[in-house]
């Protein structure tokens, strides 16, 4: 008899009750708990009450002012140099591009330190091209501030890059077109219709690379070292406080774990979401 | 004649697909392009507009050589004063419609306060005023199509290219749509050429046709001369006409390359000078036609032929019957006659014209 079968099948859907396999529920368990645990034992051992005062030591105050200058500066060089990377990326139609694509888009997987060493070998005083800049004029980049925005901008310009090559490939080419028919220039077409409609995708890059820029450690103690006041950002800061003053390490971990939530909330309403199209 | 206008001269290749037209449009002519999907008319207009190069030939426009391979010319887009009316109209989503308006005016170096002066002049000619602070998502579909022409229009185009202008909208909207847009073409001073596949909207808004089929011109004329005779099956299924190619015979019939012979009354092209048998076209309208159960015995008609139905299809006002025969015809009767008949697929029928009613004509695409 088929009746009783499908009335149970029914009964069931009407309830929507699944019941999740034990198999699959017992290491998602241990999984969700496993990542969530680490962020709650930090809001836990935060020293609440001295709180305020563990921050606002002048050493601390410099280290994170570096870190919101060097970063900001590392976002604002990868968006003058990272959209037009990605537009050629995405426009240029030559062999060998998608190759060139991943090359760019190798900082996004390679160790940070790997990426320190490199940066010496190129910038370094003995590197490259670093000795022509130290013998011609007189420019010296590892182990100062501009160095620690040259190490984060190594580091977080492809997430901008691939964030915008996305957006500008998947952009409507028929508008540009259009523009071109009216006698717009292609820098005017540029700045008036493409730039405008890969806006969501453009902020989303940019908080993302800020981001990264703000959190990068190994390719900048490698390439920029770790001085006080110079080249010592928030996340060296900590590294640095955990070995004579947890208290203040947890302090700025919290800085820091606000900042990743911040970011994490912005990016809610703008990432992923599809540019406006015709 | 004048000088003015596009002169068009033009191969161009595309992997397998091959498009070589020859043909000129005058100023203050509209010039439809008619073609199946895959004729290369988007690829035309995109050469005419300067977004891709043509292989070979020549693109003048007001004696201006805008594309021109031999010697190297070439005009870009952005250069040309050429409005291009999309198919999609392709109004720029981010920008309100005064704005897409004022886009081109504002390219092309105008102030930004002059730039919307000349936009609000063009809405107010398209009755778009009061919708100029929208933007495009918020259009119907007739008001999107006014706003596309009137954004190619403001930047004072020397040449108009329409991309199937109506495609994009439903019926009811479309006939108010065809009579405006008609209007706004009748007082456009320059050249325009309409891309369409819908015969209705070749015959009203163009002076001339050019029929293009596998990157080809095959007939080029006046929409009536067109619809009256046309040159090939593809232009004959549009106008709803009976069409058959074949020899011209010493006796006054014409013998069908499918099959079976048509006479047509009074044939009026001249004979080769060699005097040979010479090709023609031979188009039957469906209603011409006449359908009978059996032999007609006093048969006035002098073509009569046997046939049987292998369809139907009503129509409003009428049936379509689909027979098969030699030759082959699509016969227009009245419902009743349908019933009269007992009309049934398979059915055998006896098919009848008038000779007047068979208009036979050179065939000059072969």
């Amino acid at each position: 008899m088929d009746r009783p079968v499908i009335t149970t099948f029914v009964a069931r859907r009407r309830t929507g009750r699944q019941r999740t396999p034990v198999t699959i529920a017992v290491p998602a368990l241990l999984g969700f708990a496993f990542l969530l645990l680490p962020l709650v034992a930090l809001l836990i051992r935060a020293p609440w009450s001295q709180l305020l005062s563990l921050l606002s030591t002048s050493d601390v105050l410099t280290a994170l002012r570096l870190s919101l200058v060097c970063a900001t500066a590392s976002t604002v060089v990868s968006l003058l140099l990272g959209v037009p990377v990605a537009w050629i990326l995405a426009r240029v139609k030559v062999p060998g591009m998608g190759v060139l694509r991943a090359l760019v888009t190798i900082p996004l997987v390679l160790p940070p330190v790997v990426g320190g060493v490199a940066l010496l070998m190129a910038l370094g005083r003995n590197g490259l091209v670093g000795r022509y800049l130290d013998r011609w004029f007189g420019l010296t980049l590892p182990f100062t501030t501009t160095g620690v925005v040259v190490a984060e901008t190594f580091v977080s310009m492809p997430f901008l890059i691939v964030a915008v090559e996305g957006a500008l490939r998947s952009s409507d080419l028929g508008l540009e077109e259009a523009a071109a028919t009216l006698g717009a220039s292609r820098l005017t077409i540029f700045r008036r219709i493409t730039l405008p409609l890969i806006t969501p995708s453009l902020a989303a890059g940019s908080v993302l690379c800020w981001a990264r820029a703000l959190g990068e450690f190994g390719a900048t103690i490698t390439f920029a070292g770790n001085f006080p006041g110079k080249t010592q950002t928030l996340t060296l800061k900590v590294y640095d406080a955990l070995q004579d003053d947890p208290d203040a390490a947890i302090a700025l971990s919290l800085v820091l774990l606000l900042v990743a939530v911040a970011v994490l909330a912005g990016l809610r309403e703008n990432w992923l979401r599809p540019g406006p199209t015709s | 004649m004048s000088e003015l206008g596009l002169r068009v001269r033009a191969g161009m290749r595309r992997q397998q697909f091959h498009l070589e037209v020859d043909f000129r449009v005058n100023s203050r002519e509209v010039l439809g392009v008619l073609g199946p999907n895959g004729a290369g008319k988007t690829t035309l207009l995109r050469a005419l507009s300067g977004l891709d190069p043509i292989a070979s030939g020549e693109i003048v426009l007001d004696r201006q050589v805008l594309d021109s391979p031999e010697s190297g010319a070439f005009v870009p887009a952005e250069q040309r004063q050429v409005g291009f009316v999309f198919q999609n109209y392709r109004l720029f989503p981010h920008l309100s419609v005064r704005d897409n308006v004022a886009f081109g005016p504002r390219s092309t170096g105008q102030s930004a306060a002059m730039a919307r002066q000349v936009a609000d002049g063009w809405l107010n000619r398209f009755g778009l005023l009061a919708l100029a602070d929208r933007k495009p998502a918020r259009l119907s579909g007739g008001q999107a199509q006014r706003a596309a022409l009137a954004r190619a229009l403001a930047t004072d185009p020397r040449l108009l290219l329409l991309d199937e202008p109506l495609a994009a909208l439903d019926a009811e909207t479309r006939l108010s749509i065809r009579a405006e847009l008609r209007r706004h073409l009748r007082e456009y001073q320059g050249a325009t050429l309409l891309v369409t596949h819908d015969p209705l909207e070749a015959m009203v808004l163009t002076d001339r046709l050019l029929v293009l089929e596998n990157g080809r011109v095959v007939q080029q004329g006046p929409p009536a001369e067109i619809a009256r005779r046309p040159a090939t099956q593809y232009v004959a299924r549009l106008v709803g006409l009976n069409l058959y190619s074949g020899k011209q015979t010493s006796d006054g019939s014409v013998e069908l390359d499918g099959g079976g012979s048509l006479v047509a009354a009074g044939f009026d092209h001249p004979h080769t000078a060699a005097g040979a048998s010479s090709r023609v076209l031979v188009a039957v309208r469906p209603s011409a036609i006449a359908l009978h159960p059996r032999r007609p015995e006093h048969a006035s008609p002098r073509n009569v032929w046997p046939g049987h139905v292998t369809g139907l299809e009503m129509l409003t006002d009428r049936v379509r019957v689909q027979v098969s025969g030699a030759p082959s015809a699509l016969v227009d009767i009245t419902a009743a006659a349908a019933a009269e008949l007992d009309l049934s697929d398979g059915r055998q029928v006896w098919l009848s014209a008038k000779a007047t009613e068979v208009d036979s004509y050179p065939d000059v695409a072969t």
